[in-house]
């Protein structure tokens, strides 16, 4: 009886949060017409897949993608390579101001990014970068508190004495980084590079604030172009929208068991 | 010169090796080194030896006196080697700040430079393009006393974050109990609470803007079925809030995760013997698992405190801050103060203001987290 209660809920729940992604599909693959029945039908009569291609076409979503590519993959580089590097360094090292330099980079967690986002603004538009990816990829090159930290919790969790064999062996700091710990925290990575990717592809302020021309847009901003554009209909809407959801629902499936895993061993200590 | 210990350390670990690459070099006639050349301190190794534990308790200065002391007995004082030795002392000592150099750089740059810019512009009139003005905390004062927009969007978003918080942890505690179960197929009801995690902002926006279409939305004909009927969601000044917390929640699932391990975390026995005691579930509840899981809750309560003061994407995309500035939230309030009229001076200050709530909630969590927040250690060692 206990087992039927609990089923039923969690049936009912997974319901309710799949529903609106299941409206989504179908509504981007009805015709026109029936879009505005009521009642409104779950499944439509008839397929139109064609829908996605003259969807994708009410607006240059082939530059806005370009962009996004061009702004998800340059930042992840950086961000694994700095995130990776700096985490090493508060594993492994023993200098002066550590502690300090440490908790700070845990506080840096708490700032929001609103208050930082008026002068960053100003900075990058004294550099000339406002109108270019450029705000969007050159920061991910210097790390992320929140990545670092949880790069840092997978080195230490690492035995020490491979780099110690490596050490005795003659290898110098940055060998045994790139040879022994890259390849020893690849899960973290993995993770790192999962979080990294979903939080680039789906922001959305950064693109707003740092960008002007349409030829600059990444597919979140385009997507809002869609709000109060007229001409445009529900079905193109959802095809879009259905579009840019793909990459990271296909990276969630591929990568679940990181980021299950991931989630759950940084968020219990708190 | 803190390497010193560093590096005696290493002499009692690995004596034997050293010992006799003393020998041999002893055998060739150069400098008779005391301190064994390690490449760089590594500090991780801290194997319970009682020796090293002597040496690394001496003050750097005795241990270099001592040194200094032992080749002046030997008659091996060699300025070069000392030299060599200092600039790779040098060498070593730079080399943690070059691995952590991308951050220090970045959090200058990008963090710590913009705060404190943004905290001195808050005190000036700042228009983007023309005359920059110091007018001391004017800004301040007009935002409490002559800005009707300013009251509005706070009482918008600490009624969102009313809403909001305690909703968003009981959600995902409830469906990360559920998980924890010990039901069959708890993976894809997993994936299926996760998923809409994935997707955020602008995509998330424009399905619950569809899906609360008023009148051919899929809400309001589901409630009809029911046989209510659904008010206009986004249009109306009641409904509009309450749809952005509807939407907010659906992205619960990195909370439902962290709780789901904290649960996990929780050893069974615990429940075993309290069941034994004759504790029924509720009580189980109460005494086990929310104490239990106390410290995780506080974790997701700031978290999601912050998260709510940021709120901004949905209440762009999907109403614009309306109807009438029902869902004109406070991020929304800083951002128009900006990037609409250009009044960078004071939207800083409204941003310093945000900044000073934000911590002041956190601040208070933490406080009261004395009271309510269990931590398993405080029993095992006595003290924390």
């Amino acid at each position: 009886m206990k087992k039927i209660v609990i089923y039923g809920l969690l049936i009912l729940f997974s319901i309710l949060f799949i529903a609106p992604f299941f409206w989504m599909i179908t509504t981007a693959v009805k015709s026109p017409e029936e879009l505005y029945v009521f009642p409104p039908k779950w499944i439509p009569s008839i397929f139109h897949w064609s829908n996605f291609a003259t969807a994708w076409e009410t607006q240059p979503f082939n530059i806005y993608l370009k962009n996004s590519l061009i702004v998800t993959g340059m930042s992840l580089l950086g961000q694994l390579l700095s995130s990776a590097l700096v985490a090493y360094g508060f594993a492994r090292f023993r200098f002066r101001g550590k502690d300090t330099l440490f908790m700070i980079l845990l506080a840096s967690m708490m700032i929001p990014w609103e208050v930082t986002m008026i002068p960053q603004y100003m900075e990058f538009n004294f550099l000339g970068w406002i109108n270019t990816l450029k705000p969007l990829i050159v920061p991910a090159w210097f790390g992320a508190p929140f990545f670092i930290f949880l790069l840092r919790q997978f080195i230490m969790g690492i035995p020490v004495e491979l780099e110690e064999a490596a050490r005795i062996d003659g290898a110098n700091p940055l060998q045994i980084f790139v040879r022994l710990i890259i390849p020893l925290m690849s899960p973290a990575l993995i993770l790192v590079g999962v979080f990294h990717v979903l939080n680039s592809w789906n922001d959305y302020l950064g693109p707003l604030i740092f960008l002007n021309d349409q030829s600059k847009y990444t597919l979140t901003l385009g997507l809002s172009q869609f709000r109060g554009m007229f001409g445009v209909d529900m079905v193109s809407i959802m095809a879009v929208t259905f579009l840019i959801c793909l990459p990271p629902l296909a990276i969630f499936f591929f990568a679940q068991r990181y980021i299950v895993g991931g989630i759950a061993t940084t968020g219990i200590k708190g | 010169m803190r390497y010193a210990s560093g590096s005696l350390l290493r002499l009692e670990s690995t004596s034997n090796k050293k010992a006799t690459e003393t020998e041999q070099n002893a055998s060739k006639g150069s400098v008779t080194p005391y301190f064994p050349q390690t490449k760089w301190p590594l500090i991780a190794d801290r194997r319970p030896c009682k020796n090293a534990y002597i040496l690394t308790t001496m003050k750097p200065q005795q241990v270099q006196y001592t040194a200094r002391a032992e080749q002046h007995l030997k008659g091996t004082i060699d300025m070069e080697s000392i030299k060599k030795r200092t600039s790779a002392r040098w060498k070593q000592a730079s080399i943690p700040y070059l691995f952590t150099m991308p951050w220090i750089i970045g959090f200058l740059a990008f963090t710590l430079g913009p705060l404190i810019f943004s905290l001195i512009i808050s005190f000036y009139e700042w228009p983007v393009i023309g005359q920059k003005t110091f007018i001391g905390l004017a800004n301040y004062k007009e935002m409490f006393t002559s800005d009707p927009l300013f009251w509005t969007s706070l009482t918008v978003t600490l009624k969102f974050a009313a809403l909001f918080v305690p909703l968003n942890i009981i959600v995902a505690l409830l469906l990360a109990m559920l998980l924890n179960q010990n039901v069959k197929g708890s993976g894809i009801f997993r994936t299926a609470f996760y998923l809409p995690s994935v997707i955020s902002g602008v995509a998330l926006a424009m399905i619950w803007a569809w899906v609360f279409d008023g009148e051919y939305g899929i809400l309001n004909y589901i409630l009809s079925v029911f046989g209510i009927e659904g008010p206009k969601w986004l249009i109306s000044t009641t409904w509009a809030p309450v749809a952005m917390v509807i939407a907010s929640l659906w992205g619960q699932g990195t909370m439902m995760l962290i709780f789901l391990a904290g649960l996990k975390n929780i050893p069974k026995d615990m429940y075993e013997a309290s069941s034994i005691d004759g504790a029924g579930k509720w009580k189980q509840f109460t005494r086990i698992t929310l104490p239990m899981l106390s410290p995780t809750i506080l974790f997701n309560l700031i978290t999601t405190i912050i998260a709510a003061f940021q709120q901004l994407t949905l209440a762009l995309v999907m109403t614009g801050g309306g109807p009438t500035n029902s869902t004109y939230f406070y991020a929304m309030y800083m951002y128009e103060n900006a990037f609409k009229y250009s009044k960078m001076g004071y939207s800083s200050a409204n941003a310093w203001f945000m900044f000073a709530i934000v911590l002041a909630l956190t601040m208070l969590v933490f406080k009261s987290s004395s009271a309510w927040v269990y931590y398993e250690g405080e029993m095992k060692h006595g003290k924390r």
